[in-house]
């Protein structure tokens, strides 16, 4: 297969994360490009490149750009750099080996929206990336590709550097805007659905995540269209993939969308190149820890949104995490689940409480102390977080990431109750009851 | 939310299969609960910005695309939605919400304050199984933890509702409470030692759904089935409207009462703890009087005594049969219900003969300007838009609901602010415009703001200031809240702006009257040259006063010369009517000889505080709790003041108190319940507004008088050339404080410990110019007039001013203030010895 | 110490000037307090609520929700071992539990002589790189329990100058200079930008 690299075609250059090695590979020209084009005619290129958002809802970016209102000023854009999605791991290699790609889709994005100052959010834990960005920039501001005065035009624009410090949850977009604010990470009420409209400062605020902003670079130099034709029709360009886990070959990879499969990414000899020691899969995570699990009879299926969408789960953050048949499904659940009870705001009662309840339960029954009747208060907690446990899910929520814990419960129950009723045979549990005797 | 102006647009939605109607943009939850459906929630508040934390609220609702659950809290109600808070689905979620939010609750209701008026206990017995399926460990915080003197906090019974923090940041502005940490481990907490140091820290007692956040005075005191409540307003400038709470003839609580016109529910520390003070064992019980107690009061005599009420009814009788009417007089009543002041009025200008009587202390501005206004409402000013010109000082300190209004108005309503205060004010942050007018010279920059023309700088107020306020100002209608900006300054700089402000159309007016029941005593004729029903004392419509049969021809005088020609031995009876002078007068030294000069000092009071100390008899007066009657807010709006409890010992009413001296003295007041009042001021035809006390009684919003009709507005002497300011001089802002030595905090344990030592506070650049180190006293002088205080830099404080709070521990700042200027300006001698 | 230093506070204006609102900064001069002193002192919290204009109790609500911010004394060297799911099926339990053995704390504590504080975290980003870890937020890939306890001797005997210590991020920072600034509207007056009215794209 000869995937065209999108955005990854630097990876390999030892210089592709400074201005000149960028500049050598034909760096800045979209930018060019671009500022000899109309604002609007920069915008119908990505629309017509059908670009879908990167950062996991996989909306396009075209559309979402449209829903600024007008003539409402300033307007802010924002990077979310913040991955942290268990198994995502490629947003970090574009700003610590292609920043200027990253720079160049910003610039562009101002320029064709009018937006007035960019931030770029690089999750806090990321000190080399945040040194590579902060590098960049300072190389883009003196050579006047960033700033004021860009290229000696009109548009002038300045890139700010933000940090994160720690929170996973700051990766939903308007907890992305709180902590920019310089508030407690918590999600925003919908609506508004979009900070298209009131995002940042109560402005309107487009956020995008890195990999589609890398994208744009070569959307405006190759054209809206040559972008479309690659990949499936509704699931355009090629993907950055991260295959992680029990495969002999872990590793990110950039493909092409919808001709690729799951089973070329996890067997395929360049990719993933099969489970690990010979064994066998057992389950594999499509598309970061909130996704439902798929299995071997889904492996035949395309890289495409539509069809996963449709198998009920998703493409998410572009993250497959690869479970051998030596997986204990039930720590493996509960790891996930650990980790949205630990990373959950605290803002909604249903996430705050449910999603440490779930882990306690799971935890006791890994240390031995289940009980008969845990599997079904399991579900039945994951159903009070997202009532019918169905995909895409229902929430009692503000945001998703509580019914996130919920995908692991279920589809591991779904598919291995017995490894559970395993752990549960061999529990003696040693529980008092509890009477609400207070209430009354 | 704030909803007070509704889009009366209505709409039709299906609510658990009927059609219902409801105001277009209202949130669910609220149309809902007009249609008599109450859906539970917790951290829904209507008078905060709705958060959607809680999720209890949550029920199906279909907008055409199939039902889902939604916040009810979160949604506008709109056409056509169909809305079930019955399903099956709605009852499943709601039950599992309800679940999450108990799983880590200690469940400790019979030892929890809140128990009996919990919503987290009432859902709880309203929802099944007494058998909790969390088996695992709760979370656990140390037990409940002070964050300021009068609230403590329970983390483990905290749902996390958002309410107690909201309000803190959103609503008054004081964010010194805050979610901290994160996830399961969330709390709220105060910063390491930097304790929830606000005003109005007993609203978030009040509002808290769970009892994490009890009130120091009040807990364990009465389980809340114990409870009778009764509402009442609260005699303060504002009337805000409260419920009383008692039990066995105690009352243990003041809670905000949600008047729409009001409140909103809210109240200040200072009025709400207060409560306790009307149960102190210091209130006075019976008469006192100076001496032996026998017939004759002894102004010899160092002692007070008590007495039988004859004996003191007696005594005054005597002392007032033995003067001559113009030499008797009367200064206060601001505090009393509308109905005592009536009686007073009565028995001072319609029987004894004297028009000698001031309800101000001389420091509010006179009769005939407030009464020549028209007044504009708190619900105008805090409306979508409005334009609102604050001259006077910081609304935090003194107004407290109103500033929580204003507040609302600015950052939800998007109403301008314009400030113009001496200092920065709790306001300054949102304000549109902040000006920085020196006192004195108000009525020049009212001027030069409303031609829009000015020299380079007026009254310590820029040009570009000036013409960016005339531009806000233009073609708006203004709703002007004033009061005077600083006790040193004398009221006629004030009532020059207001002359200027009044010719502009539509302009209407909100006065700061300082104390509580001004508008009400004016309004009774409590006032030099007044007569109830706003009537001038010459106006024609006198002859109705038909049993009023010694009213006077001459304008008596005001507290101003009725202290003054006292300190000259002319004055033989002074009525103290529930005021302070030696405390509450500018000039201390004139009111200390006044009472001393005076030959029998009577005082109508609930304490012994400095001023009844130096009287000769002394009459036990009952409490606002304590009373049937009614209080006029600033607004001009009436509402009902109503008894809960009895009165200590054999104090009285105070209009009784009125009507038992003129029984002494062979008369009949004809005044025997607080009704009798109001029919005699219809009998009489004297006011434009029909007021029954049955209708002040039985309407929740209170009546409006219509102010700015009958005495007309005594326009100023517009000649508005001041002295020239000195820069080598600090002009003198003297403010008053929520907190101070007054007599009711002082007797409220849970208020009295938040005074602060007398000091001035000075620009930071002023300060280093003039060199004076940190904490060394140095001496303010105004002509012949010294003190030695603290100075301090403060930011807050424009150049040239020198700031300081009034009635704090100390030194007493009045002593700078001298009689007879628009404003008074100090030099700060640092080298000087401490005198 | 405690309060932000000069050098510190020069740096803090210098980001605050960045963000059309002061409390933007907010995260970033928490940053620069745990670099200066290690860990995020109640003062310096004090500090940045003054230099801000926010109450300490906002400065300490969102610091709280911050997993890297420290609020006691921490180890020079914060050792982060990811246990989150790619690097839990490859031996991240076991990585941390040698990790215990060898530093002879708890994760959560910090050894006696105050150099290595001990975290399991969630996931890091370098899930193919599995087991992984950050020392100070530095990778550390693929990591074996000789190759950790060979780091860690190299931390004691200061062989890893590559590895600065706790509290320090990026060791570049962004700097803007002010020929360059494009600087910003404020957010209350509504202007459009030049390059749009040029192109006729707005009225
Ligand atoms: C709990 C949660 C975590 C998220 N984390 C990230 C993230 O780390 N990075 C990211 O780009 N998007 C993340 N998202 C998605 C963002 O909300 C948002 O959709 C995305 O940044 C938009 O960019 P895109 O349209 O370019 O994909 C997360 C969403 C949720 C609900
Ligand atoms: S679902 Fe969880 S993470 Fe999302 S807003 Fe609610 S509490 Fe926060
Ligand atoms: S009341 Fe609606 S979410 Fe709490």
């Amino acid at each position: 297969m000869t995937t065209p690299l999108i955005t990854t075609s630097r990876w390999g250059n030892k210089d592709g994360h400074t201005l000149d090695g960028y500049i050598k590979s034909g760096g800045y020209q979209a930018l060019q490009r671009a500022l000899g084009l109309t604002p609007k005619e920069v915008h119908e290129e990505v629309k017509k490149a059908s670009l879908l958002g990167r950062g996991g809802a996989g909306f396009p970016a075209g559309v979402k750009w449209g829903f600024l209102p007008e003539n409402v000023w300033p307007r802010y854009l924002v990077v979310n750099g913040d991955e942290s999605e268990p198994g995502t791991y490629k947003d970090r290699i574009l700003l610590e080996r292609d920043p200027h790609q990253l720079i160049e889709g910003c610039l562009i994005t101002c320029y064709a929206l009018g937006l007035s100052q960019c931030f770029l959010y690089v999750r806090g834990e990321m000190a080399h990336g945040q040194e590579r960005v902060a590098q960049a920039l300072n190389e883009a501001y003196e050579a006047g590709y960033v700033g004021k005065n860009i290229l000696d035009s009109e548009f002038s624009v300045d890139i700010v550097l933000h940090w994160g410090a720690g929170a996973y949850i700051v990766g939903e977009e308007t907890a992305l805007i709180e902590s920019l604010e310089g508030n407690r990470g918590m999600p925003r009420l919908k609506p508004p659905y979009f900070p298209a409209s009131i995002g940042l400062y109560g402005k309107p605020t487009i956020v995008n995540n890195v990999e589609t902003l890398a994208n744009i670079p070569w959307i405006v130099l190759n054209g809206g269209d040559a972008f479309a034709k690659i990949g499936a029709e509704q699931s355009t360009g090629t993907r950055i993939f991260a295959v992680s886990g029990h495969v002999n070959k872990p590793g990110v990879y950039e493909v092409e969308f919808g001709t690729t499969t799951f089973r070329d990414l996890i067997m395929g000899e360049e990719y993933g190149n099969g489970i690990r020691n010979g064994n066998e899969l057992k389950a594999f995570i499509p598309g970061g820890a909130s996704a439902p699990w798929f299995f071997e009879e889904h492996l035949d299926m395309p890289l495409e949104k539509t069809a996963v969408d449709q198998a009920g789960s998703m493409l998410g953050s572009g993250a497959i995490v690869v479970m051998d048949n030596t997986t204990d499904i039930v720590k493996a659940c509960h790891n996930l689940v650990r980790f949205f009870a630990r990373e959950s705001c605290g803002k909604c009662a249903p996430c705050r409480e449910g999603t440490s309840w779930l882990e306690k339960i799971l935890q006791r029954i890994i240390d031995g102390n289940g009980r008969s009747q845990d599997l079904d208060l399991l579900l039945d907690i994951c159903d009070n977080i997202s009532p019918g446990i169905s995909w895409p899910p229902k929430q009692t929520t503000i945001c998703p990431l509580g019914p996130s814990a919920v995908s692991p419960i279920s589809s591991a129950i779904k598919r291995y109750k017995e490894e559970f009723d395993k752990y549960l045979s061999k529990s003696k549990p040693n529980i008092p009851v509890q009477i609400k005797s207070g209430a009354g | 939310m704030t909803d007070t102006f509704k889009n009366e647009t209505k709409v039709a939605f299906t609510l658990n299969g009927q059609e219902v109607h409801a105001n277009a943009g209202e949130n669910l939850i609220e149309a809902c609960s007009q249609a008599g459906v109450d859906i539970p929630h917790f951290c829904y508040h209507n008078r905060m910005n709705s958060v959607g934390m809680c999720r209890m609220c949550i029920v199906e609702v279909d907008t055409g695309r199939g039902p889902a659950l939604q916040p009810s809290c979160m949604l506008d109600v709109t056409e056509g939605m169909n809305v079930d808070t019955e399903s099956d689905t709605t009852k499943k979620a709601q039950d599992g919400i309800l679940e999450f939010l108990l799983l880590n609750h200690p469940l400790d209701c019979p030892v929890c304050d809140k128990g009996g008026e919990c919503p987290l206990q009432d859902q709880t017995i309203a929802y099944g199984p007494g058998e909790t399926r969390f088996v695992e460990e709760k979370r656990h915080f140390e037990k409940p933890i002070p964050i300021n003197e009068n609230v403590y906090l329970d983390r483990e019974r905290c749902i996390l509702c958002d309410r107690c923090t909201r309000f803190a940041d959103e609503v008054v502005g004081d964010p010194l409470i805050h979610f901290i940490d994160r996830g399961n481990e969330t709390q709220v907490n105060t910063f390491p030692e930097d304790p929830f140091a606000s005003y109005f820290s007993g609203n978030v007692v009040q509002i808290c759904p769970v009892g994490a956040l009890t009130a120091k005075p009040y807990r364990f005191k009465a389980r809340p089935w114990d409870l009778e409540e009764i509402e009442s307003t609260y005699p303060n400038p504002l009337g805000d409207r409260i419920t009383i709470q008692s039990s066995r003839d105690e009352v243990l609580r003041f809670q905000g009462l949600d008047s729409d016109t009001v409140n909103w529910g809210w109240l200040t520390d200072k009025d709400r703890f207060s409560f306790q003070a009307f149960q102190s064992e210091y209130r006075i019980q019976e008469p006192l009087v100076r001496g032996s107690g026998l017939n004759k009061p002894d102004k010899s005599a160092k002692g007070l005594v008590a007495a039988s009420w004859n004996t003191a009814l007696e005594m005054t009788a005597k002392a007032i049969q033995n003067s001559t009417p113009n030499k008797i007089a009367f200064i206060g009543g601001a505090r009393f219900t509308n109905e005592s002041q009536y009686a007073w009025t009565k028995l001072a200008k319609g029987l004894i003969g004297t028009d000698n009587v001031d309800a101000t202390l001389s420091d509010d501005l006179p009769a005939h300007v407030l009464l020549g206004l028209q007044r504009t409402t708190i619900n105008e000013i805090c409306s979508p838009g409005s334009t609102v010109l604050l001259i006077g000082s910081d609304l935090k300190e003194e107004y407290g609901t109103l500033y929580i209004r204003l507040r609302d108005a600015v950052t939800n309503m998007g109403a301008n602010l314009i400030e113009l205060t001496p200092v920065e004010t709790g306001l300054s942050n949102i304000a549109s415009l902040s000006l920085r007018p020196r006192p004195g010279e108000i009525g020049k920059v009212i001027n030069s703001i409303l031609s829009g023309e000015s020299p380079l700088e007026i009254g310590g107020v820029s040009k570009e200031s000036i013409q960016a306020c005339h531009e806000l100002l233009q073609d708006k209608q203004i709703n002007v809240i004033f009061g005077r900006q600083s006790i040193t300054e004398s009221t006629e700089p004030l009532t020059q702006a207001l002359t200027l402000l009044k010719d502009i159309p539509g302009t209407k007016f909100l006065p700061l009257v300082r104390r509580a029941n001004t508008s009400g005593a004016f309004f009774m004729g409590m006032a030099p040259g007044q007569l109830p029903g706003q009537l001038p004392l010459d106006a024609d419509k006198r002859k109705y006063l038909s049993d009023w049969e010694n009213l006077p021809n001459e304008k008596g005088m005001s507290t101003d010369q009725i202290l003054k020609a006292a300190g000259d031995g002319e004055i033989d009876v002074l009525f103290l009517l529930g005021s302070d002078p030696l405390r509450d007068y500018r000039n201390p030294e004139l009111a200390s000889k006044a009472l001393q000069m005076t030959k029998t000092v009577v005082a109508v009071d609930l304490f012994v505080n400095p001023s009844t100390y130096e009287s000769d008899i002394i009459f036990p007066a009952a409490a606002f709790i304590e009373v049937n009657g009614s209080h006029t807010n600033t607004e001009g709006r009436i509402t009902p003041i109503r008894q809960k409890v009895t009165s200590p010992g054999t104090a009285r009413p105070d209009w009784m108190i009125a009507a038992e001296i003129a029984a002494q003295l062979n008369h009949d007041l004809k005044i025997e319940k607080p009704d009798d009042v109001w029919d005699e001021i219809q009998a009489a035809n004297i006011s434009n507004d029909e007021i029954t006390f049955q209708n002040i009684k039985s309407s929740p919003e209170g009546l409006i008088l219509q102010f700015g009709t009958e005495t007309p507005f005594r326009k100023a002497d517009l000649n508005i050339d001041t002295r020239p300011f000195d820069s080598y001089s600090h002009r003198l802002v003297l403010s008053k404080k929520m907190f101070d030595n007054g007599t009711i905090i002082q007797m409220s344990p849970a208020l009295k410990n938040f005074t602060s030592n007398s000091e001035v506070l000075i620009n930071p650049v002023d300060f280093s110019s003039i060199g004076i180190t940190e904490g060394q006293p140095v001496t303010l002088i105004n002509g012949e007039k010294k003190i030695s205080v603290v100075v301090k830099p403060d930011e807050r404080i424009p150049r040239s001013i020198a700031f300081g709070y009034l009635n704090q521990d100390g030194v007493d700042l009045r002593a700078l203030i001298s009689d007879g200027s628009e404003s008074i300006d100090i030099r700060i001698d640092p080298t000087a010895k401490v005198i | 110490m405690s309060r932000l230093t000069e050098e510190s506070l020069r740096t803090a204006n210098d980001i605050i000037d960045r963000y059309p609102i002061k409390k933007s900064a907010l995260i970033p001069l928490l940053h620069l307090a745990q670099e200066q002193d290690g860990w995020v002192t109640d003062e310096a919290m004090n500090h940045i609520a003054e230099i801000i204009g926010i109450t300490p109790a906002e400065v300490l609500g969102t610091c709280s929700f911050y997993e890297m911010f420290k609020r006691q004394p921490n180890g020079e060297y914060q050792v982060n071992i990811c246990h989150g799911i790619s690097c839990h099926l490859l031996g991240a339990d076991q990585l941390i539990h040698h990790a215990e053995e060898t530093l002879g704390i708890h994760e959560g504590e910090t050894t006696s002589d105050g150099i290595f504080s001990l975290e399991g975290v969630e996931c890091i980003a370098a899930c193919t790189e599995a087991p992984c870890m950050q020392i100070n937020y530095r990778y550390q890939n693929q990591v074996s329990e000789s190759q950790f306890d060979e780091l860690v001797k190299q931390i004691r005997s200061e062989e890893r100058s590559d590895i600065p210590k706790h509290g320090t991020l990026a060791k570049v920072r962004q700097n803007i200079s002010a020929e360059r600034i494009a600087g910003f509207d404020s957010i209350d007056e509504s202007i459009a930008p030049v390059w749009l009215e040029r192109n006729g794209e707005v009225e």
